[in-house]
């Protein structure tokens, strides 16, 4: 069961919440597979994709899970919004919530703006990415696609290589994996290794064959330079020269590893084309299990609020 | 005017805890005499019973923002008045971050004579070092300290080009005058809003390093040497920073440093869940730093306790983190939150005197107050450490209730504040 109003972070969730989430999920995900494809679970219902950075996939993933729960879905964007105008976050979805919205998703560029807003207004929140503290569905869309393909989650070895600092697909990831008491490295450009990384529980690897070897899952972060500055990488020809994932560095993965990715991907930069098109890349099936895992979140969270389920 | 007899004191000044009678004659301290000797039929006399509390020499917080001209809804030199005698404060240095800001003799002389004209407290401006707080050209300072400045400061903003820094030190010298440095080097802050630490990774929110501060104390330590000037930091946060002032001292340099009680008294840990109460400039930060402050203040390296009393709109704090202005009020808050620190063994009465009231009448060179002592002007803080309160809408006298402190139960304040011999606040 999971009996909240909102869903802003991985950082609380208990595994019973994790497993209803993901059952819940793998439903969706068979649903997807038919050729009708709606259900009305959510007939009648408003959800508000409040977007204040770029953003296609996570987006689209929002709006395609509310249309095929039948839910009325709008999507506002940082440019079409208020904010250009002087108004507060706050008050701008106060506004949504004043037409009735039932859920809004919500990404915007501050850490903690998502939980802040939850904690102001009756309408469920689902945090879509808060600048770099969590984007809590993509860390359950990842675990939903581990859990398809590996038979158990318990004590894998997980890589994560890229920008960790700036990266809340990162953040979100450690805090849920370490609940199954996966073994979590770390690695890329130590500009973009939080001080004190330690305190999330995660070891630092020494180079790109040590984050590589023993993983049973390597997750590559897309290098965001328009996020980074031009200070924390000299080039992206240096980046990949020692931080890419190519197919000389998977000689020394496992067989079975599974490479997944948030997107959008650059590849030549942070990932191979070769490996990113190869039968060991889920990066195609994490976007499938991003719609069944927003589409879950969305029915919970309405259901929630009916106080039916 | 009548006189004024605070009987049976327990006087508490720098150097020294002594009992006795306080006698006030016009806005002076006339004598200190043995408990009852005085007759009160001699003179025509008030007399105060001060019995189980403490009769300290009137605060003088070195770090006020007082928001007037400019910001008048956030606070203005009336309101910061009234919340700095509910705070035991009767002297305040007014930062020069107004709108228009200190840089010339007519904002200073406005804000200073409206003071003596309320007659609560004595307000004296800081100048700006540079016109219009741009960093690049110096203020007429002969002129602000005519119209009542002691003192220079762009807080809120570091100095970052030395060669600015040096010429400033040096052309101040020359009045024997200061200035007060917001150290904190702006590339290395970045655009983090908290301490870069443990919680930081954790929520997220970019983090300031404690390097910022501390590279600017080294550079502006250095540049006093250089410059045979003197150069106060401002609300120091981070335990590198005591370091070098302690530093600085042993050479023989002219520095000297504040801290805020809210730097002694909260961890970053506080803003793991965001709340923007806890977002200050510089960020607060790790218990080794406060270990560090608490050792500095008792043994001299740190100089003064100063509030940064920095009021701001309920709305304006009730935003994401790092869309929130930095900063909390802080005058009413000075006393309890000492009054925590003696309670749990870790400084002194004498030592809340020294850096309180003592050090910064010193440092600002206003040696008519600062201490209990026939002949001082009877600026005098009478304190009760005992009484437990809640710090609420009719306790709080700002104009703003930005602090982690509202509505939460606090033990000790100022019970009665005299100024120029009058009481000008009682609980």
């Amino acid at each position: 069961m999971y009996k909240h109003k909102d869903f802003i972070s991985t950082k609380e969730l208990t595994l019973d919440e994790i497993d209803f989430i993901l059952t819940s999920a793998e439903a969706f995900l068979e649903i997807g597979k038919r050729e009708i494809k709606k259900v009305p679970t959510l007939k009648g219902r408003t959800v508000v994709n409040l977007f204040f950075e770029n953003s296609t996939r996570t987006r689209t993933s929002f709006e395609i899970a509310g249309k095929r729960l039948g839910a009325d879905v709008i999507n506002i964007s940082g440019s079409t919004s208020s904010a250009v105008k002087g108004e507060t976050l706050l008050d701008t979805v106060r506004n949504i919530e004043a037409m009735s919205a039932d859920i809004i998703t919500v990404r915007d560029s501050h850490s903690g703006s998502v939980k802040f807003l939850a904690d102001n207004v009756e309408a469920s929140i689902i945090n879509a990415g808060d600048g770099q503290n969590e984007h809590p569905t993509q860390a359950m869309l990842d675990l939903l696609t581990i859990k398809q393909h590996k038979k158990d989650l318990n004590g894998l070895n997980v890589s994560i290589i890229g920008d960790i600092e700036h990266s809340r697909v990162a953040r979100s990831n450690i805090h849920l994996m370490k609940k199954f008491g996966m073994n979590i490295k770390v690695f890329g450009p130590p500009t973009v290794i939080p001080k004190n990384v330690e305190v999330l529980g995660v070891t630092v690897a020494h180079n790109i064959i040590d984050a590589v070897k023993d993983a049973d899952v390597i997750i590559v972060l897309r290098i965001q330079r328009e996020r980074m500055g031009k200070l924390l990488i000299p080039s992206n020809r240096e980046y990949c020269q020692i931080f890419s994932i190519t197919p000389e560095i998977m000689k020394n993965a496992k067989n079975d590893v599974m490479i997944l990715h948030p997107g959008p991907i650059n590849r030549g930069i942070e990932i191979s084309s070769v490996v990113a098109d190869s039968n060991r890349s889920f990066i195609l099936d994490q976007v499938e299990a991003g719609v069944a895992v927003r589409m879950a979140m969305l029915s919970i969270l309405a259901f929630n609020r009916s106080g039916e389920l | 005017m009548k006189n004024i007899l605070l009987t049976n004191c327990k006087i508490v000044n720098h150097n020294s805890t002594t009992e006795g009678d306080i006698l006030i004659a016009g806005d002076k301290i006339k004598d200190i005499l043995p408990i009852g000797s005085l007759s009160p039929s001699i003179e025509d006399l008030e007399i105060i019973d001060c019995s189980n509390l403490l009769v300290l020499p009137g605060l003088i917080d070195m770090h006020v923002h007082m928001r007037e001209p400019g910001h008048e809804y956030k606070e203005d030199l009336r309101s910061a008045a009234e919340a700095a005698v509910a705070g035991g404060v009767t002297s305040a240095l007014c930062m020069a971050n107004t709108s228009p800001c200190v840089d010339n003799s007519f904002i200073a002389s406005y804000i200073h004579n409206k003071s003596l004209a309320d007659g609560l407290i004595d307000i004296f401006p800081y100048g700006t070092v540079t016109k219009g707080m741009k960093g690049d050209e110096l203020t007429e300072m002969g002129d602000i300290l005519n119209a009542g400045s002691v003192g220079f400061s762009e807080d809120g903003y570091t100095i970052m080009n030395a060669e600015v820094m040096r010429r400033a030190l040096e052309y101040v010298k020359y009045f024997n005058s200061f200035i007060a440095v917001h150290a904190i080097d702006v590339n290395l802050q970045g655009t983090g809003s908290m301490n870069e630490g443990e919680t930081s990774t954790m929520n997220g929110l970019k983090g300031i390093p404690s390097e910022s501060e501390s590279v600017i104390v080294a550079r502006d330590i250095q540049l006093a040497r250089l410059t045979g000037s003197r150069v106060h930091i401002c609300h120091i946060s981070a335990k590198e920073s005591v370091e070098l002032v302690r530093f600085g001292k042993e050479q023989g340099i002219m520095v000297t440093a504040e801290v805020t009680p809210h730097h002694f008294s909260l961890t970053d840990k506080m803003c793991m869940d965001y709340n923007t109460n806890y977002k200050m400039s510089p960020p607060l930060r790790e218990q080794k730093d406060i270990d560090s402050i608490i050792e500095a203040l008792n043994d001299g390296t740190i100089d003064c306790i100063a509030t940064d009393h920095a009021p701001h709109q309920a709305d304006e704090k009730f935003v994401e983190f790092a869309s929130a202005p930095v900063g909390i009020i802080g005058l009413q808050t000075m006393i309890p939150l000492t009054i925590k620190l003696i309670d749990e063994g870790k400084f002194t009465w004498e030592s809340f005197a020294r850096t309180a009231s003592y050090n910064p009448a010193n440092i600002i060179g206003k040696t008519d107050r600062g201490e209990i002592a026939r002949g001082k002007k009877a600026d005098i803080t009478i304190i009760d450490p005992n009484d437990k309160y809640v710090f609420n809408e009719s306790v709080n006298k700002s104009k703003s209730v930005n602090s982690p402190y509202f509505n939460k139960e606090l033990k000790g304040r100022a019970v009665k504040t005299i100024k120029n011999g009058k009481i000008v606040f009682e609980v």
